[in-house]
Parts: C-alpha cells; sequence; structure tokens
C-alpha cells in the first residue's frame, strides 16, 4: 500500500534532462560524446581556429596585400586551375572504369579494381618521385615525348599529370556502389522501348549517376588543389610558372612569415569549401530531381 | 570496395573497347610509376637496394614512421568509435554540425594541416611563447609531427564507422540492456563486434596514411636526419641528394606497404561484407 | 507478479502519445495491447521496458517502483518487432547473453547455462538450430530465438511489441498458438502489442484496445465482442455497416424510417450513424416486416456463409451476412426489409457536416415516408 503512492524521485526525475538530446535506454553518452567533443575541439577545431584567427593579425590591409602579389596569385591559379582541369578529366577517365569494373568481366578483374585505390594508400612523396622520374627527360615515358617537343616533367603540365592519379579513386568509389544499384531492368526497358545503346546511356544511366559523378568530381577537385607530395617533385616550383598554393605557404612558414602563410591557407581552404558546398547543394538538387 | 552479386556480363560490343581503354588508363595513370619505384630501386642491384638498411639515418626515419603511426592510428580509432557511439546511437541537437567538422579535415591541404599547428605551438605561435619557457618542443619535435598525421587522418576511420553503426540501428544495444548487460559490456559484446570489419577497414587506411603522410609532416618536421624525419621525408632527403637508388628503395618500401594494405583492405572486404549485408 | 500502470502521460514534442493510460496486469494473465498505429501501444510498451521514460505516472510491479529502475535492472523480457537478434552471435550465444552478462557473482555454471540454453531451445522447438548465426534462419525461427532469449532471464514480465508483423500469414497463425502454448508453460505475465484485431482476440485474456493515447476499453475479447464501450471499439473489432441516421425520442431513423431494433441504444437527441456489423444484419422478405426498405443487389461467397449486398432507398450500400440456408430464400433484385439485432450509434460523427448533409438529404427525399 506504500507502494501505491507515487515515489517522489520517480515525479522529479520526470525529464530532468536537458531538452537539446532525446533520452535514450542506452548508457554511455555523457562520456563517449564528451570524448568526442574534446578530442574534434582540440585536433580540428583549436588549429582551425588559428588558421582563421591569424591571418588579421597585423591589419587586414596585410592580408589583402599578402594574398594579390602575382608570385601568390600565379600559384593560387595554377593549383586551382590544374585541379579544375584534373577533375574534369578524372570524372570521365572514373565514369568508364567504373563502368568497366562493375559490368564486365575479364581476367584480372579483382586485382584492377583493388588497384583503383593505390593512389589513397601510395604515399605521396613516393609518387612524386616516381612521377618525376617517369615523366623527366630520360623516363620511360618522358623519353617518348620528348622528340614530339611536349615536355612534361617541370612544367605547369606536370602539376596536372600527377593531379590525374590523386584524383581518380575519389570518382571510381563515388560511382561504383550508385552503379551496383542501378537496376539493369532500367536499362533493358529503355531497350525494349527501343533506344539504342547511346539514348540509353545518355538518358537513362548517365542522369542516375549525375550525383555521384559530382560528389567525385568535387573530392576529386579539392584534394587535388592542396596536394603537395606528389607535385612538388615533378613541377619544378619556378616561381610564377609552376610554383603550386601549398608551396608558398611552406615557403612563407619558412620565413617565420606565419599571418602570411595563414592567409594563403585561409584562401585555399575558402575555395575549397566554397566548391565542395556548391557542389553538394547541387547533388542534393539532382538527387532529388532523381528520386523515385 | 564493392562485393558485386550481379552477374557479370561477357564483354559485347563496346565492350572489348572500354576495358581496353580502362585498362591502358590506370596501366598508365597508377601502374606506370608503380613500376618505376621498383625498377629504380632495383637499377643498380640488389645490394645498392638492401643498402639501406645499413643506414642509421634510414633506420631511425623507419622507426620514427612506425611509432607516429603507432601513436595517432589508436587515438584516431578510439576518437571513431566514440564518435560513432555518441553520433549512431543517440538523437541531439547539432549532429550535422559535429558530422561536418569530422570530414572538414578530408578537404584540408596536408600542408595546411601541418601550417595550422605551427600557427597554434610555432615559436610565434599561440602557444609559443608559453611552451618555449616551460622548455616543451612541439614543432619541430614527435608531438608536432604526431599532431599534423593525427589531423591528417582524423576522418578516416571514424567514416566508416558512423554510417555503418547508424545503418545498424540500437535495438540490439537496448535488446542487451533489457537482458541486463551494462554499458561497457554492451559496447564491448555487441557494438564493437558489429563493426570490427569497418573498423579494421578504417585502421588499414589510417595506418597507411598516417605511415606515409608528407605535407603536414614536412612542415613540422624540421627535417633533422636521424632524428624528426619519417620514411617519406627521408626519401625526399634522399632524392633532393641524387641519391637516386635510396631514395627510391625508401620509396619501395613504402610502396610495399600501400600494396600490403590494399591487398588486406580486399581481403576483407570480401570476408566482411557477406556478415554486413545480411 | 501484478503489473499496475497508474495514469501514465508521455508526449513527443507537441505530439500526445499516451493521455492517462492506466491499467492493470493480473499475475501470469496475456494481455494484448491493441490499437491502429499511433494509438500509443508500442509507446506503452517502451515505458514497461525503460526504453521510454513517461512524462507523469506510475508503474508498479508487485508493489516496487518500476519507474525507479533502468532497462538493464528491470528485468523484463522483451522482443522486438525485428526481433533485434545479435547478428554475430548464434543462436545458443544470443539465448545465453542474458546469463552471460551477469555480474561474476551472481552468473550461473556454464553447465547450467548450457542446460537453461537447451530447454528453451526445446521449449519453442527449434532444438538443432543453437549453432546458427540468426542471418541462417527463416523469420519463424528468428521469432523463436527472440522468444527464448527473451524468457532465458526468466523475466518478471515479456512484453512482445508486434511479434508477427515481418512475418507471412500461414507462419504467423502457427506461431500465434505456440506463444500462447509458451505462455501457458511459463505461466509469465505477458503483454504483446499488435495492430491486427484477430491476432489480439486469439491470444488473449484480456485485450486492451486503445486509441489516441487513450484507452477505450479493456475486456476478455468475449466482453469486446458482446459489449463494446464505444463507437470505436465496435467498428475497429469488425467490418460494419455504416448508416446515418436521425435519432428523437429514443427511436432513430434511417431515411426516414424508424427502425425499432436501435431503440435500445441510449443516446441523445441528434444526427448520427449507426453500427451494424453484417452477421448482426437481418432480411425479410415479408410486405409487413418491420426495417429498413432495401433492394438486394448481389448474393455472393462459398461455403456455408453468404454475403448479400443491399441498397437502400437512399442509394446507400448495405451488406447482410447470413448462412447458406438463410440465404437460399433470396435472390438478386428482390426487395426486402432490413434490420439489425445489434447496432451502435455513433453521435459524434454526426458533427462532420458531410454526415449530417448526408441524413437531412436522405430524410428530405423520402417525405412520403412510412412513419410509425
Amino acid at each position: 500500500m506504500v507502494a501505491l503512492a507515487p515515489s517522489l524521485g520517480t515525479i522529479l526525475d520526470v525529464r530532468r534532462r536537458a531538452a537539446w538530446r532525446e533520452p535514450s535506454a542506452l548508457p554511455g553518452f555523457r562520456g563517449a560524446f564528451a570524448f568526442t567533443l574534446v578530442y574534434a575541439g582540440l585536433i580540428i577545431l583549436l588549429p582551425l581556429a588559428a588558421l582563421v584567427a591569424r591571418p588579421w593579425e597585423h591589419s587586414p590591409a596585410d592580408l589583402v596585400h599578402g594574398i594579390l602579389q602575382p608570385r601568390t596569385l600565379a600559384a593560387l591559379r595554377l593549383s586551382f586551375v590544374a585541379a579544375l582541369a584534373a577533375a574534369v578529366v578524372n570524372t570521365a577517365a572514373g565514369l568508364v572504369i567504373a563502368w568497366v569494373l562493375n559490368r564486365y568481366d575479364f581476367p584480372g578483374r579483382r586485382v584492377v579494381d583493388a588497384l583503383v585505390d593505390l593512389p589513397f594508400a601510395l604515399p605521396t612523396a613516393v609518387a612524386g618521385i616516381a612521377l618525376a622520374t617517369l615523366y623527366g627527360p630520360n623516363g620511360w615515358i618522358g623519353s617518348l615525348l620528348a622528340p614530339l617537343g611536349v615536355k612534361v616533367a617541370f612544367t605547369p603540365l606536370g602539376v596536372f599529370v600527377a593531379l590525374l592519379a590523386v584524383g581518380l579513386p575519389f570518382v571510381v568509389r563515388a560511382v561504383q556502389p550508385v552503379l551496383e544499384d542501378l537496376d539493369t531492368a532500367l536499362e533493358e526497358a529503355a531497350q525494349t522501348l527501343g533506344a539504342n545503346t547511346l539514348q540509353t546511356f545518355a538518358r537513362v544511366i548517365l542522369p542516375a549517376l549525375s550525383p555521384a559523378l559530382l560528389t567525385g568530381f568535387s573530392l576529386a577537385f579539392a584534394r587535388g588543389a592542396g596536394e603537395y607530395g606528389s607535385v612538388i617533385f615533378i613541377a619544378g616550383n619556378m616561381p610564377g610558372v609552376s610554383e603550386i598554393g601549398p608551396l608558398v605557404i611552406v615557403t612563407r612558414l619558412e620565413a617565420y612569415d606565419y599571418a602570411g602563410a595563414a592567409a594563403v591557407g585561409l584562401t585555399m581552404l575558402a575555395i575549397s569549401l566554397a566548391v565542395l558546398i556548391a557542389t553538394n547543394w547541387a547533388q542534393v538538387r539532382l538527387a532529388r530531381r532523381g528520386a523515385p | 570496395m564493392t562485393a558485386s552479386t550481379r552477374a557479370l556480363r561477357r564483354a559485347t560490343g563496346f565492350g572489348p573497347v572500354l576495358i581496353a581503354l580502362a585498362l591502358f588508363w590506370l596501366a598508365l595513370i597508377i601502374g606506370a610509376p608503380l613500376a618505376t619505384v621498383v625498377a629504380e630501386a632495383w637499377s643498380k642491384g640488389s645490394e645498392a637496394f638492401f643498402n639501406i638498411f645499413k643506414q642509421p639515418d634510414a633506420l631511425a626515419a623507419i622507426r620514427l614512421t612506425i611509432i607516429v603511426a603507432a601513436i595517432a592510428v589508436p587515438l584516431n580509432a578510439a576518437f571513431g568509435l566514440a564518435a560513432g557511439w555518441s553520433i549512431a546511437k543517440f538523437e541531439f541537437r547539432g549532429k550535422a554540425l559535429l558530422l561536418a567538422l569530422i570530414d572538414l579535415p578530408l578537404s584540408i591541404s596536408p600542408v595546411i594541416s601541418g601550417l595550422v599547428w605551427v600557427l597554434v605551438f610555432g615559436a610565434r605561435g599561440w602557444f609559443g611563447p608559453i611552451l618555449d619557457v616551460a622548455g616543451v618542443k612541439i614543432i619541430f619535435a614527435l608531438p608536432g609531427i604526431v599532431l599534423g598525421t593525427i589531423l591528417v587522418t582524423v576522418s578516416l576511420i571514424a567514416r566508416e564507422i558512423i554510417p555503418l553503426m547508424a545503418e545498424q540501428g540500437s535495438d540490439e544495444e537496448l535488446a542487451a540492456t533489457t537482458l541486463g548487460a551494462g554499458g561497457w559490456t554492451v559496447f564491448r559484446r555487441v557494438t564493437l563486434p558489429n563493426v570490427r570489419w569497418a573498423l579494421l577497414h578504417g585502421v588499414l587506411l589510417c595506418n597507411a596514411r598516417a605511415m606515409g603522410e608528407f605535407g603536414a609532416v614536412s612542415v613540422l618536421s624540421g627535417h633533422i636526419r636521424g632524428l624528426t624525419e619519417t620514411l617519406p621525408l627521408h626519401v625526399e632527403a634522399l632524392y633532393n641528394d641524387y641519391d637516386f637508388v635510396g631514395a627510391f628503395a625508401a620509396a619501395s618500401l613504402l610502396a610495399g606497404l600501400a600494396v600490403v594494405t590494399l591487398i588486406a583492405k580486399s581481403a576483407l572486404e570480401r570476408v566482411g561484407a557477406p556478415r554486413s549485408t545480411t | 507478479m501484478t503489473l499496475t500502470i497508474d495514469r501514465i502521460y508521455k508526449q513527443f514534442g507537441r505530439y500526445p502519445a499516451l493521455t492517462g493510460v492506466s491499467l492493470e496486469a493480473k499475475d501470469g494473465e496475456f494481455l494484448t495491447l491493441l490499437g491502429p498505429s499511433g494509438s500509443g501501444k508500442t509507446t506503452l510498451l517502451r515505458v514497461l521496458a525503460g526504453l521510454e521514460t513517461p512524462d507523469h505516472g506510475c508503474v508498479f510491479l508487485d508493489g516496487v517502483d518500476f519507474l525507479a529502475l533502468s532497462a538493464r535492472e528491470r528485468r523484463i523480457g522483451l522482443v522486438f518487432q525485428q526481433y533485434a537478434l545479435f547478428r554475430h552471435m548464434t543462436v545458443a550465444k544470443n539465448i545465453a547473453f542474458g546469463l552471460d552478462v551477469r555480474p561474476r557473482h551472481q552468473r550461473p555454471a556454464h553447465a547450467t547455462i548450457k542446460a537453461r540454453v537447451d530447454e528453451l531451445l526445446s521449449l519453442t522447438q527449434i532444438e538443432g538450430l543453437g549453432g546458427r548465426y540468426p542471418a541462417q534462419l527463416s523469420g519463424g525461427q528468428r521469432q523463436r530465438v527472440a522468444v527464448a532469449r527473451a524468457l532465458a532471464v526468466e523475466p518478471r514480465l515479456l512484453l512482445l511489441d508486434e511479434p508477427f508483423g515481418a512475418l507471412d500469414t500461414k507462419v504467423r497463425k502457427e506461431l500465434r498458438g505456440e506463444l500462447r502454448r509458451i505462455h501457458d508453460t511459463t505461466g509469465v505475465t505477458t503483454i504483446l502489442v499488435t495492430h491486427d484485431q484477430d491476432e489480439a482476440m486469439a491470444l488473449a485474456d484480456r485485450v486492451v484496445l486503445m486509441n489516441q493515447g487513450r484507452i477505450e476499453q479493456i475486456g476478455t475479447p468475449a466482453e469486446l465482442d458482446a459489449a463494446p464501450a464505444s463507437p470505436f471499439v465496435f467498428e475497429f473489432l469488425g467490418g460494419c455497416n455504416r448508416l446515418p441516421c436521425e435519432v428523437g425520442g429514443g427511436v432513430a431513423r434511417f431515411e426516414g424510417f424508424a427502425a425499432p431494433l436501435v431503440e435500445s441504444i441510449p443516446t441523445k437527441d441528434g444526427y448520427g450513424v449507426a453500427l451494424f456489423r453484417p452477421a448482426d444484419t437481418r432480411l425479410d422478405l415479408g410486405a409487413n416486416a418491420a426495417g429498413l426498405p432495401v433492394r438486394i443487389v448481389d448474393i455472393r461467397g462459398r461455403g456455408a456463409l453468404r454475403t448479400i449486398e443491399c441498397q437502400t432507398l437512399g442509394g446507400l450500400r448495405l451488406t447482410a451476412e447470413l448462412t447458406e440456408q438463410a440465404a437460399a430464400a433470396f435472390e438478386a433484385g428482390q426487395r426486402a426489409k432490413l434490420t439489425a439485432r445489434r447496432a451502435v450509434i455513433d453521435a459524434q460523427d454526426a458533427a462532420r457536416p458531410d454526415a449530417s448533409a448526408t441524413v437531412e438529404k436522405l430524410a428530405s427525399t423520402t417525405s412520403n415516408a412510412v412513419r410509425r
């Protein structure tokens, strides 16, 4: 009979928790969440806060001046233009490779499939010296191109070539799962309705893949614009000609010009994020259009 | 990455052309550089190749690389699991923001990932003067290299685990709770086994990237031979010294690590895939 | 184990899921929580399991404050809708889990656990499947494992959330009988959530019919059938004929015809909708018989029952369900008088403008109706 009176604890305990999270019968949120926040705060947020704060410490004019130097501008332009060009080529090449890997059976398919990830796993410095040698005057490919008057190593073209390898897996791995899920019945339906191979591809398959292609493109672009290791060996690093953005940061840091280095870093990050956000927005719209 | 279940077609029509095109491109973009590494490393014979393992600087670089990965990878794994547990098993406001923050390092240039730590801990950084007084060295020393490596690889494990945990939901954990299991038991006996393949997958990738990191470490290391030089930095140093055989021998070690990682990864995808899809 | 639920309130954001639910379950009783989706039945089950905390109210189990205990401490057996079996553990490991995770000093010996698992495997009739993984089982087998796992901890309360939802019709019927047998063998107080009235009626000692976060009625299946407490209960428990009517002076008028059969239903004067089951509907061919004049449109069915479609003068379709012999007297096109043995008048429905409009229209178009 005592029990029938609701215990004070039960009444008071109702919803004592903060409203920002839904209550759960599972324990351990507090600890895991606190660790996550502290870790992400110290490892990601704190250093990025420095990147955002420090370019302005002398005066905003300094920031603008630091960016607008011809040498810096040329380096940023090279990084972003080469990344853009490489991402475009990679989108096309990645689509073909993903298609071949998912649709056809041929000897060594699994090995090739695994090899696509090599640029993810191969240290950039290793790729860098390999590319510099390969496309150098005495390299396997460089010696073939030299008689044609094409110079790749130590020119802006070298930057572009290096970024081709860097971005490729992003596109392939973005497209593959979508291709996997794409119902072959769609293609078959298009064919029974009289579409030829090209029409089927252009009007049925490509629209379905476009959000994934856009994702792959933007990731390849962002990664390429910031790439350092695989580029500096082949680029030649001539100021104003084949010097890339990240190298300007390194040079300024070596001169203890923290604000200047931070200014270039912040600019590069801002451009990359703007492209990522824009493509993300476009991708969401594309996906919504394609939703059944 | 894809466990293909669909019946693959024999190539017909455009097929052989496309396959040839794809294989040629991959050979050019990925195969040729890899072959170059091997060919250059062995160009002066095996003695020149194995010479690398006799140089103290190279051995020190290998040791430092392993130490850095041994610190960075477990920390990032712990972070991935904690983030997965709190983000995938609970509902709270600001979740999307936290997820975006975790993804952010993937779109940051490695050089910037090094730069930011200099801005915080460098000689003219926010905490530089205090650290100088205290006699603690972070930049151009092991802690800086570790911090740079962690920042570059922080998202890799979390990104493998969070989507999988979210997809699995929390019914199994709730079931375990109603059966009397405590929080730690639920995690250890229900959650962890369910994500073990994804965790291992993430650890493999994270480890490969941590051992091979160049841009961030290059900014933070100070390039002191035998002391603050990781293996990728040692490759650069040898290359710049025109010791090409040495550089490519060291590089082929790293390339070997990458290839082993890929083999382990695709083996893991074959083991892990069947059960994770049911 | 007597379970007392006292005035439970639970709100999700602005949406009230439970609004003052009180209920008592006797020791060893099998209760079903029945209701349409969104009626609060699953929320109530989750409150009992400790997965949701109510905003107000109390739950006692044998006098112990249940809400003060965490889900972990309650020692209940919960069978999830999708079973939530541990996918990386064998069936035997799944069943043993609740015993395995006990603190060392409370944990039974290995042999005891093994014996208990074997006992449960045989109780749920899945002997020999102990070494399989959940992915290797059929839906019905998974459900048996889920029940066995829940029973392993000797729960004070067995809770099942739509346990038959994921199964096909044939397996569902079979497992229904199984579950009742397991309940009768173990004697554990059981609460099952379902939206299927056949299932609820077939399984339960008592059915708790819920709607919009409230309990509409609690009773044995026979009680619910015989004395529905509200039009909602009446309608939810079986297909209904709906006939707009006007109630005045204790008599209900359909299309202007007074129908004597519903006089016994006490209700306020005004417009309403009469609800009656096809099985309670009678047809009479006699010219002087009392009742609502209808025309027989169609007779269908096979076996012992016939469904007769009728149409009123106002064009409303009504259905009567007769035995084969009784139906033999009728054929399509005939005129007949329709009466109902039993009907419920839903006065609330008349508040809908379209419903009352229909009634008014019908009343006016049959001005030459014979009035008593």
